[in-house]
């Protein structure tokens, strides 16, 4: 009952040849544990910060503005972007469509482009630069 | 366990997958995904759309019914689907099912505490008096 499965397991990242499938794939994993680990420690930091006070927030704001800080904003600000746009596509994925090889791996491709698309974008209007 | 030709098609698939236990996860996870594209496009477009990200100005926006209540919400969906990911992460890679089970059990208590903590700040603000 308690011994591990003897069965091989996949090695599948260190072996099989890189594409764009397998990239986004792994990529929505380690995104969806980024934001779920740092993203949502930080939103719950953030609003008890609100709720703290003046004094708690201007803390908040120092560390979130301070560029260690920014970068690590920026990065959740992609891996948000990469998950959302390749949770989309996992959704049509499960209706059964979109295994052709070539659209597959076209919108495999896709969600990198708009998930650094996206990013820019949200900084761009997030740090005024479009008002 | 088998029941060989005489066994459905369900119960030929049950208990099968990873986790050991099927679908009623899968569909929840699918759920909270296509809530929270939603909810998530409303945070990152009401962030944007605030003026400025001061306190006040925060803290009014989340003191309305029009920031409170979303806001609730994608606490609540953000960690139950963050928990339910990792779950299904964990169901991968450790195969002992002590250990998998404690893990599930650890993820659901961070995951319950950081919602709480986060809903309790939320309540705080939204029933608070109005932003100084």
């Amino acid at each position: 009952m308690n011994t591990p499965n003897p069965r091989p397991l996949s090695p599948h990242l260190t072996v099989w040849r890189w594409g764009p499938g397998m990239l986004v794939s792994i990529l929505h994993r380690i995104t969806g544990g980024a934001l779920t680990v740092v993203g949502l420690a930080i939103l719950a930091w953030w609003l008890a910060a609100i709720a703290g006070g003046d004094e708690s927030y201007a803390k908040f704001n120092a560390i979130a503005g301070h560029p260690a800080g920014l970068i690590v904003l920026a990065g959740l600000t992609w891996a948000f972007w990469q998950h959302f746009f390749s949770g989309v596509r996992h959704i049509v994925l499960d209706t059964g469509a979109g295994y052709e090889l070539k659209i597959n791996r076209f919108w495999a491709v896709m969600t990198l482009a708009g998930s650094l698309l996206a990013t820019a974008a949200t900084w761009y209007f997030l740090l005024g630069v479009g008002k | 366990m088998s029941l060989g030709e005489s066994a459905t098609p369900l119960g030929k698939v049950e208990g099968l997958g990873s986790s050991h236990h099927g679908g009623h996860h899968w569909l929840e996870e699918r759920f909270t995904s296509v809530a929270l594209v939603l909810l998530s496009l409303w945070l990152i477009f009401s962030l944007i759309m605030l003026p400025v990200l001061d306190r006040q100005m925060v803290g009014e926006w989340l003191h309305s019914a029009w920031g409170a209540v979303p806001m609730a919400l994608f606490i609540i969906t953000a960690f139950k689907h963050g928990v339910d990911g990792l779950k299904v992460a964990v169901d991968d890679y450790v195969h002992q099912d002590g250990n998998r089970i404690a893990i599930h059990y650890l993820l659901d208590m961070a995951g319950i505490a950081g919602a709480a903590v986060s809903l309790f700040a939320l309540a705080r603000i939204a029933f608070g008096a109005a932003a100084a």
